[in-house]
């Protein structure tokens, strides 16, 4: 930047500040999500569950996340084969913050145009008996998946502990996973950047230095470090399919997926559907668990409390 | 066809122009400039892709009636056809290829295929099939082009009779694969029918017939007793095919909408009532049959046999469209249009219209099916065939 320039007001120098401020404190707040998810594990907020105390609980004021954290480390003492990941979606305490989805976007870098937990916000009724739902949708990781033997190269398969996988250094990226989803669950990287077009004009220079900041650091999906490239000959994930995964990366090293952590409402609960004294295992069997689209076949790992 | 060489010169320096830059432009930037997206994620070129190996398909059976079932009449345009088949057999697949998210690694296909997949399937056949063609070609062609011992010949005959036998099945097989590729997908439920293969195999015959009679129609300039026996064999061969791919599409259509409940009677009304009901009715219905219809069984003279042949092969690529596109603009989850938007480059939209680049791409496709035919017809005397302007075997 050139001080000595002669349009530089002390006007356009104020706000220049302002927004470098505004730009650095927006970032730092992004990532910080990802830190206080750790932070809570050290000195977790007591949040009183509103419903009712869970079966086995051994204390019914215990934040779920304190209780899903332990059966978490449980699970991961088991053989992977033994593990049956999955989620349980408490529809009626979710409140369409999409915090799941922007913890998701910063846990995995997601580009524009990638999305691995969108939250459906529907309203229904006519006024004055209308009410809104929200319904979170990552992937299912279904039992007997329909977008993994459409896969022409093997790119795709359910891994022993349940979560369906890609290969990004396998996949050709021809997209039939996606037509065979039946939940629309997998997304196309087309090679997008949040700063393409953006930032233009005066502060567009200080606008990209902070967005390139969040956007340049590689993503560690699969516990493998991913330094997305356009080209001719593009760099992984550009150009192939992309998915929730559980953030089976941070399974890996003990932390509960993100959008478990960021659900400001509680509302999103994870663990092994094997072990019958999971939080997982004991929500997913009550009368009011169901299934998205059961007639599709897929036997989904995923229940929404209704 | 002479006098419109210098037409043809000029729109192929234009297709030639255009698609090369937009060539040129998806190797640049992928696919950031096309308009189909995670939830469309099929759009036009795997519509032209299906559109290509059907014209070929139906090119090589066609081919196949002279060869191994020895209709004589068509010996004039066998030839052509068989380059033909394999002319729009490399032009699908490098639509295909183009379509792809990691084109470089397109040939992991063959050292680590996964058989349950259909597209594993297709590609191992159609690589067959090109190796086919090819080898066939070699046998058809080089008797035309230099004198050969007659024993030679006698074997080039058969070894060509054999390979083109074994053709038939393997054409079948990877057109109705074509078809089972999308009637598999049991989360489409526009895609998922039984019918598709057969509607596939069909619809090969259709448009790959009417493309060759058009070109035996445009490119031939003796127009003798046996060029007129030819037109009016292949234009009825044309009108039945026709017949039988309207009921396919008769049965395909009124089924999801006969009593209009549920969602294949949604995707149906989108077809034929939504935003792009022009495809349909005026493209497919009004240009692709009623009026080919009309000159067919009409006049019947060889003029009508032509437009309306060619009618009907350009046309057929709006069938491909309506079944590719349509089936995949509806969200799988209500809501999920308006959950998450992606503000770059609206990939994540239900609403598909084929950008310029996509139709650039296209052009740039055919550009290089027409450059193959110049060669063909300049160095494998295919037109000489066509116009029976040399010595019979």
């Amino acid at each position: 930047m050139n001080k000595d320039r002669p349009d530089r007001t002390p006007e356009s120098e104020e706000r220049r500040a302002v927004l470098g401020k505004m730009a650095s404190a927006t970032f730092a707040g992004l990532m910080l999500s990802g830190v206080l998810a750790r932070a809570q594990d050290a000195a977790p907020q007591k949040t009183p569950i509103p419903a009712r105390p869970f079966k086995g609980s051994s204390d019914a004021n215990q934040d779920v996340l304190i209780r899903m954290q332990g059966e978490l480390e449980r699970a991961m003492q088991k053989p992977i084969n033994e593990r049956r990941w999955g989620m349980v979606i408490d529809m009626r305490k979710c409140t369409g913050c999409a915090s799941c989805t922007v913890g998701c976007v910063m846990e995995n870098k997601l580009p524009p145009g990638v999305v691995y937990r969108p939250v459906i916000d529907e309203e229904k009724g006519t006024y004055p008996n209308v009410t809104r739902t929200f319904l979170p949708r990552p992937c299912m990781q279904c039992e007997t998946p329909a977008c993994t033997p459409v896969c022409p190269v093997g790119a795709t398969w359910k891994g022993a502990d349940g979560i369906v996988v890609i290969d990004y250094d396998v996949c050709i990226g021809c997209r039939y996973c996606i037509t065979a989803c039946p939940y629309q669950a997998r997304t196309f990287d087309f090679g997008q950047h949040w700063t393409d077009n953006a930032a233009k004009g005066e502060d567009g220079a200080l606008a990209l230095k902070s967005a390139r900041a969040y956007q340049d650091p590689p993503n560690f999906e699969y516990g493998k470090e991913w330094k997305r490239r356009e080209g001719i000959i593009p760099k992984s994930p550009v150009g192939n399919t992309r998915k929730c995964t559980f953030c089976a990366h941070r399974l890996k090293v003990g932390m509960l997926p993100m959008c478990v952590s960021t659900c400001v409402g509680r509302a999103t609960f994870f663990g092994d559907l094997n072990d019958p004294k999971a939080l997982v295992s004991e929500l997913a069997g009550m009368a009011n668990a169901t299934q998205l689209k059961p007639e599709a076949g897929t036997h989904p790992n995923v229940y929404y409390l209704v | 066809m002479k006098q419109y060489a210098k037409i043809i010169w000029a729109l192929w320096i234009i297709l030639a122009l255009v698609g090369g830059y937009g060539l040129i432009e998806r190797l640049v930037t992928g696919h950031q400039l096309a308009t189909y997206s995670s939830y469309v994620p099929w759009g036009m070129w795997v519509a032209a892709y299906i559109f290509f190996v059907g014209l070929s398909s139906g090119s090589f059976l066609l081919a196949s009636l002279y060869y191994v079932f020895k209709i004589t009449r068509l010996e004039r345009i066998a030839r052509l056809s068989l380059f033909t088949a394999g002319v729009t057999i490399i032009m699908a697949l490098v639509t295909v290829g183009l379509d792809l998210g990691r084109m470089e690694k397109a040939v992991s296909v063959f050292y680590r295929p996964h058989f349950t997949s259909l597209i594993t399937w297709e590609v191992w056949l159609y690589t067959a099939y090109l190796i086919l063609v090819i080898m066939a070609l070699k046998y058809a062609v080089r008797k035309k082009l230099k004198k050969l011992d007659p024993q030679v010949t006698k074997d080039d005959d058969q070894r060509l009779k054999r390979l083109m036998t074994y053709g038939i099945p393997l054409v079948i097989a990877f057109t109705g694969a074509g078809g089972a590729l999308f009637g598999t997908i049991s989360a489409r439920a526009a895609w998922h029918t039984s019918l598709y293969p057969v509607i596939f195999i069909v619809g090969a015959l259709l448009s790959g017939v009417a493309l060759m009679t058009f070109m035996a129609w445009a490119f031939c300039d003796n127009h003798d007793e046996s060029w007129h026996e030819l037109l009016q064999f292949l234009g009825k061969l044309v009108l039945g095919l026709i017949c039988i791919e309207l009921i396919l599409e008769w049965a395909e259509f009124s089924i999801p909408l006969w009593y209009g409940v549920g969602s294949e009677a949604e995707l149906v009304k989108f077809v034929l009532f939504g935003p792009f009901w022009y495809v349909f009715w005026l493209v497919r219905i009004l240009l692709g049959a009623v009026l080919p219809l009309y000159l067919l069984m009409g006049k019947k003279d060889a003029k009508s046999i032509g437009i309306a042949s060619f009618l009907v092969a350009v046309t057929y690529f709006a069938v491909r469209l309506n079944l590719v596109i349509p089936a995949q603009v509806t969200p799988e989850l209500r809501g999920l249009e308006h959950a998450y938007l992606d503000p770059i480059g609206n990939h994540l939209s239900f609403h598909y219209l084929p950008s310029f680049f996509e139709w650039q791409v296209l052009m740039g496709v055919v550009a290089l099916g027409m450059a193959l035919f110049y060669f063909g017809q300049r160095y494998l005397s295919l037109m000489q065939t066509l116009n029976n302007r040399e010595v019979s075997r």
